[in-house]
């Protein structure tokens, strides 16, 4: 195995495809199950992790009472559940059409 | 390199030793806005191509495979590089719009310039170096135009011109860039002194009339505060601020592109948020109200206040 190492391109930074799929989230921002794949970092999933429950604790502060937030980016939007302290987050990839640029 | 010598184009893979490509482009989108963005890759996934449309690259390619698809890749480089050569214009970040619309006319241009501020949107139809459509926030004509270019800030796309598309505007694109300058200096002209109440509040107090709006509310930095029906506006903003903030970096660390919305919902009430032209807006709305009419009443509101 160590040559074929020698061969592999383990050199790489693979590149971080968004999945599909959930995580939850105890009130200490740790993950407690998931099915995310073992190809999605974790640190990416903690940190969205620790966003969400800093929303909503930011909004429980504010006295704004949130149970679910939706985010909306470009390119993924995170759906996430407050529970108990803690959260469900769900990740959805978006995909839009080709986009045809003319330079 | 880039910061070495100035360079116009970056032609860039994917897959990369030590930083990735989406990271690359990260950087040097940030770092040097001048720069055309090519992605030239062989991966074939859907989701990287938008991510990579969503971070402002200007051409995103699959390897070619064939005499003729190198061809039209080489073609599509040689474009791309003989505008720069010709004074053409690149910049979401260094050119204003009105910068952009001038080099597309002056090299007699046709296209479609698609423009976006947040969630708005608003097109400029320019056939054969000029002007002769426009439309956005409900608006056609000579007064989308104008609504456009007061936008403060924003991106753009430039599409396949449309020659099919009726003119509507008549006026040579110097007396429309003449005319909405004077507009815009009229308008900022008649901008309430700071001890009258602000535009916004007038704004915001229309907004908040709005069938099914709870109250509504804009921030501009740590002071300057509009609202309108709520009750604890100092808290409510400081969470706005700090939950934009914070998932529009989340947004740059996962490299997925512009924030666009935040809906968050509760047992009293629903909030939509977004950052529009340097505020922050955040809507309330009764808890029963369904999600499409939520995010239709929304980008309205956000139209309404881009005007």
């Amino acid at each position: 195995m160590g040559l074929l190492d020698l061969f592999s391109r383990s050199s790489r930074k693979a590149l971080v495809h968004l999945p599909s799929g959930s995580f939850t989230m105890d009130r200490e921002g740790r993950i407690m199950t998931s099915t995310l794949p073992r190809s999605f970092p974790e640190q990416f999933a903690l940190e969205i992790g620790k966003q969400v429950l800093t929303c909503f604790r930011g909004a429980e502060r504010a006295h704004v009472q949130l149970s679910e937030i939706v985010i909306q980016f470009s390119a993924l939007k995170i759906l996430a559940r407050e529970l108990r302290g803690g959260a469900i987050v769900f990740l959805m990839p978006q995909v839009t059409s080709q986009s045809v640029k003319r330079t | 390199m880039l910061d070495a010598e100035p360079f116009n184009m970056l032609i860039v893979d994917l897959n990369m030793p030590k930083m990735d490509g989406l990271q690359v482009l990260s950087i040097v989108r940030r770092k040097h806005p001048h720069v055309r963005l090519v992605v030239l890759t062989g991966v074939r996934d859907e989701q990287f191509r938008t991510r990579a449309y969503a971070m402002g690259v200007d051409q995103y390619w699959i390897k070619p495979e064939s005499d003729q698809e190198v061809g039209l890749f080489m073609e599509s480089i040689e474009s791309l590089l003989s505008r720069e050569e010709q004074g053409g214009f690149r910049g979401v970040q260094s050119k204003s719009l009105v910068d952009i619309i001038q080099l597309e006319c002056l090299s007699q241009a046709s296209c479609l310039l698609k423009t976006s501020n947040g969630l708005i949107e608003g097109k400029i139809w320019i056939n054969h170096g000029e002007v002769t459509d426009a439309e956005a926030a409900g608006l056609v004509a000579e007064a989308a135009f104008q609504r456009i270019l007061a936008w403060k800030t924003g991106s753009f796309e430039i599409l396949p011109a449309d020659e099919t598309r009726e003119r509507t505007i008549m006026d040579s694109y110097q007396g429309l860039l003449l005319n909405s300058a004077q507009a815009l200096d009229e308008a900022t002209a008649q901008a309430p002194s700071p001890e009258a109440t602000s535009q916004a509040t007038f704004a915001l107090a229309d907004i908040s009339q709005w069938p099914g709006v709870e109250f509504a509310m804009a921030v501009r930095g740590r002071k300057a505060r509009d609202y309108y029906g709520i009750e604890n506006p100092g808290p409510v903003g400081q969470w706005l601020e700090e939950t934009l903030k914070n998932f529009q970096e989340l947004g740059d660390y996962l490299q997925v592109g512009q924030l666009q919305e935040v809906v968050g919902s509760g047992p009293k009430r629903k909030i939509a948020m977004a950052t529009l032209s340097g505020s922050q807006i955040c809507i309330g709305f009764p808890a029963n109200v369904p999600p499409e009419q939520l995010r239709d009443t929304f980008k309205k509101i956000l139209e309404k206040w881009a005007c």
